[in-house]
């Protein structure tokens, strides 16, 4: 646990499909891809930096980069990442990044999916308050899309 | 930009001190005691604080410069209490990111479960 409550943000989830189909959801990038709404260049290799772009209508303009740290087959995913990449133009290299771990339990014949983004606190705060900027609104409207679309069904 | 967003902006850059005033354990141990017992002397947030009566009131004064605290004498006391709409702005920028994650997760229920 860490000390600061601004570090971190921690989501768990019941999903009703098994581990293995789950782990297929995390692992695989196009199927990472699909869901997140970006479109990978290659597979997810731990160790390696895997590149493509946003999907997202609105946000199409984007490229994102995930370094994958760790994949325990069925169980952990984790990759950092520049939470507040969102200007083209600007080079992101040399900023800390934060980190984010995807962990897989059973629970009965479903999956509990939890996922953990941490290391707020070392990000340079001018860069928050720019993708803040940068953001406003585009993700609260979004949220509600998809609400929509998943009522919809 | 429109108005409105450069008010978000400002108010963003304005709670960049608060994010740095926060990443310290003896100083979040501070505003916890705030937030449960109230106002204090300094005198009293130093008992079982594990630091110098020096250290803590340092402390203060960095939480008090990212406008997290604040502060008034009370006779030869120096009292300071909690100023609950600064960490009200960092909370709500952690919160934009939190729901960010609710969205993805919500895509990845519907591309999972809608196979079934």
């Amino acid at each position: 646990m860490s000390a600061s409550t601004t570090d971190r943000i921690e989501k768990s989830v019941v999903l009703r499909s098994p581990r293995a189909r789950v782990w297929r959801a995390l692992s695989d990038s196009a199927e990472f891809g699909a869901w997140f709404g970006a479109r990978f260049e290659g597979p997810f290799v731990e160790g390696q930096t895997a590149r493509g772009r946003i999907t997202i209508p609105g946000y199409d303009h984007l490229t994102i980069e995930i370094a994958i740290v760790g994949m325990e087959v069925g169980r952990r995913l984790s990759y950092k990442w520049h939470p507040y990449a969102v200007d083209p133009s600007v080079d992101y290299s040399g900023e800390p990044m934060t980190l984010v771990e995807f962990s897989l339990e059973d629970e009965g014949a479903d999956t509990k999916l939890t996922v953990i983004e941490s290391g707020f606190d070392q990000i340079p705060l001018a860069r928050r308050a720019e993708a803040y900027r940068m953001n406003e609104g585009g993700w609260t409207a979004q949220v509600k899309n998809i609400a929509g679309h998943v009522a919809a069904k | 930009m429109s108005r409105r967003s450069d008010q978000a902006a400002r108010r963003l850059a304005g709670a960049a001190p608060v994010f740095a005033a926060l990443g310290d354990a003896t100083r979040l141990g501070v505003m916890a005691r705030l937030c449960q017992e109230g106002p204090q002397s300094i005198a009293h947030l130093s008992e079982g604080a594990g630091v110098t009566r020096q250290a803590v009131t340092k402390h203060l004064e960095a939480l008090s410069a990212a406008g997290l605290v604040r502060d008034h004498w009370s006779g030869r006391e120096r009292i300071f209490q909690l100023e609950p709409r600064r960490l009200e702005l960092a909370r709500r920028e952690l919160d934009r990111i939190s729901d960010q994650w609710d969205a993805a997760i919500g895509r990845l229920q519907a591309f999972i479960e809608e196979e079934r």
